[in-house]
């Protein structure tokens, strides 16, 4: 019903498409040929799986959180994503362009990043593969993640600060389609989510897809049946369309948590789901957060890598149609699930899947006793210093 | 015909190039963009006004800043279409938007189209709106008279070079070089041979823009055959500059206008 029919020409339905100035469109029909040719390349499968296996540490556990579904009343398996090289899922997708720009013949890759979990996988990736890498990230963003910062300059790449705007996610990528422009022809912009103008919607599901592919063998083979829900965060996007999309065709609830911020009706959230409209941001019509002349809003989440006005072009569809649930979790009950985590199972969370795991308090009735899947998309050691502050504890 | 193809037209039998002149509309205050055209039609054939968007991913630092400067004046779509109203009371220049495709998408596409024009806007750019995407304003422009002026850049294969010349309306906007918007020292490699390329095929006048930023590029774009040359952030450095002193602004604006407009009259 859903797996590979979509995009059809670019669009989700109406979604999606190519809103990027006229430089840019060659390079967008360069990258989709690549990307067609290429997917079913058996020599590329074979040197991504190899990256994946070898290098990223694929698969990663589907582990059953024990204690957690005590205190939930839930039988809650985490896919631990957070155990991928670098501490979260970006790895999927950025091994995979990194490897797609090589054969591209392209020598440099540039990157956005809000949280730097996308900044340090790209410019991991492109240590691995030889490619020079810039990665553009919001002066703001900087502050909150300093660690990864340090990280992509140990790394080898250069972390250019963005101080237009707002300056965090949304103002990067801005300057990163700006710098692409500019250097086109020798440069692939390594898109972190699965947002941004046609192809990239569709390249990042893919590469992330490999999340849904495995955990459904293993949900499989742990308990010879499917779940009954999969719970992810939604900032652009990319590790819940990664999970999600296997279970697609199937008989099984999807949720997708927003990030609430202060909450909804406070209008400082990152939710453009769950109260925003339909418009055009970064090269594709989704849904967005903006004011009723088109400018778009600023965000606020207590998670950076959620902390964008804009989503994915596909989930935008999939709101439509009704097929995957959204909803939101505030900074507040995002903290206590990132305590909540760390002290049943000895497990830090990313403040980005912490909003999936406090979900879990939220989930309908229904749900009770029943076998419930949540996407670990990332490690929470770079959020300590961001959780002490929201707790009030000096470190 | 509409006002910008007139004037092209003019031009052409005085044997003269356009110029064409942008700034950002409400920057640094929509009270102030009036005059600020004003001063500028005395040498520009053609003006340009950009409605401030929060993420123009096409402007370098120069027009961000403008928009910025504008959007903090509390400059809306609404806003503009006053100025242009204004403008049109006193003069009968032609009037060019440019703006990001959100702002109309989020007024409706036939409805900005209708407002905009009924305000006294002859063309529209939206540098964010390949021709794949224009099937809907094209419709709307065509409906309401307006051109929709598309954009060529040097990487625009020749496919898509026919079919966005097919397009276009008014006048084709050459893209000197691959970046955004900002004044360079020296003209691109690029804009010659793209100038000859898109010469043989279009059938709407072609203006040269993005780095068009002195009177020797002026004058080197037109005697490479282009119609016009459009010139930014030269203007709105002299804007942002001079932000405290209304008059010395418009004096500068003035007198650089007029050796932009020399330079374009010289050399055909």
């Amino acid at each position: 019903m859903y797996v590979d029919k979509f995009p059809s020409k670019g669009k989700f339905d109406h979604f999606g498409g190519q809103f990027v100035p006229e430089t840019l469109m060659p390079a967008l029909e360069d990258l989709e040929r690549a990307y067609t040719k290429l997917k079913d390349d058996p020599k590329f499968k074979r040197e991504l799986d190899y990256y994946l296996r070898e290098y990223a540490g694929r698969p990663t556990p589907l582990y059953l959180a024990e204690n957690l579904s005590k205190r939930v009343g839930m039988k809650v398996y985490l896919k631990r994503e957070d155990l991928a090289h670098t501490g979260a899922h970006k790895i999927n997708n950025t091994m995979g362009q990194a490897l797609l720009a090589r054969y591209m013949g392209k020598t440099r890759v540039i990157a956005e990043t809000g949280a730097g979990q996308h900044g340090v996988a790209t410019a991991t990736a492109a240590a691995t593969l030889g490619l020079k890498c810039d990665v553009y990230m919001g002066t703001v963003d900087m502050q909150r993640q300093r660690l990864n910062v340090f990280r992509m300059r140990l790394l080898g790449a250069r972390v250019i600060p963005v101080k237009s705007g707002s300056c965090t996610l949304k103002d990067a990528i801005n300057e990163a389609l700006r710098d692409w422009t500019t250097n086109v022809r020798t440069t692939h912009y390594l898109l972190g989510s699965v947002v941004g103008p046609h192809p990239y919607p569709t390249i990042v599901r893919d590469f992330q897809r490999v999340i849904g592919r495995e955990t459904k063998e293993q949900i499989l083979q742990a308990e010879k049946r499917l779940p009954d829900a999969i719970i992810a965060c939604v900032g652009g996007g990319s590790n819940s369309i990664g999970i999600f999309y296997d279970f697609l065709d199937d008989p099984v609830e999807l949720y997708g948590i927003e990030a609430g911020g202060k909450g909804l009706k406070t209008g400082k959230h990152a939710a453009p789901l769950c109260d925003g409209s339909e418009g055009v941001l970064h090269g594709s019509y989704s849904f967005v957060m903006q004011d009723k002349f088109g400018q778009i809003l600023p965000t606020h989440s207590i998670s950076a890598g959620l902390d964008y006005p804009g989503v994915g072009p596909e989930h935008a569809f999939m709101k439509l149609r009704g097929r995957i649930h959204y909803n939101s979790v505030t900074d507040d009950e995002a903290i206590d699930a990132f305590k909540l985590l760390s002290e049943t199972e000895g497990i830090l969370p990313a403040l980005e899947p912490a909003h999936a795991i406090a979900y879990l308090k939220k989930m309908p009735p229904k749900f009770r006793g029943k076998m419930v899947i949540i996407n670990l998309s990332g490690r929470g050691d770079k959020d300590v210093e961001v959780a002490a502050e929201a707790v009030g504890v000096e470190v | 015909m509409s006002r910008i193809g007139a004037k092209f037209e003019e031009l052409r039998g005085k044997g003269e190039g356009a110029l064409i002149a942008f700034v950002t509309a409400g920057d640094p205050k929509p009270e102030l963009t009036p005059r600020i055209v004003q001063t500028l039609t005395k040498h520009a054939d053609i003006v340009e006004l950009g409605i401030p968007f929060s993420d123009p991913i096409a402007d370098g630092p120069t027009i961000q800043g403008a928009a910025d400067r504008a959007l903090k004046a509390g400059t809306t779509p609404e806003t503009v279409r006053e100025v242009i109203r204004q403008i049109r009371r006193t003069s009968e220049v032609p009037l060019v938007v440019l703006t990001y495709f959100n702002i109309v998408f989020k007024r409706g596409v036939d409805k900005f189209m209708l407002d905009f024009t009924a305000a006294g806007m002859d063309g529209i750019v939206i540098p964010d709106l390949p021709v794949e995407e224009a099937g809907e304003v094209l419709r709307a422009t065509k409906k309401r008279g307006a051109d929709l002026i598309l954009l060529v850049a040097p990487t625009t294969t020749p496919k898509r070079l026919k079919r966005i010349c097919d397009a276009s309306s008014g006048f084709l906007y050459v893209v000197s070089l691959l970046g955004v918007t900002g004044a360079r020292e020296r003209l691109s490699g690029l804009v010659k041979p793209l100038i000859a390329d898109v010469r043989k095929i279009s059938r709407v006048p072609i203006a040269v823009g993005f780095g068009i930023s002195k009177p020797e590029h002026v004058k080197e774009v037109i005697k490479a055959g282009a119609d016009g040359a459009i010139v930014g952030s030269a203007f709105v450095n002299l804007i942002a500059k001079n932000l405290e002193n209304p008059q010395k602004m418009l004096r500068e604006l003035d007198q650089f206008g007029k050796t932009l407009k020399a330079a374009a009259r010289l050399t055909r």
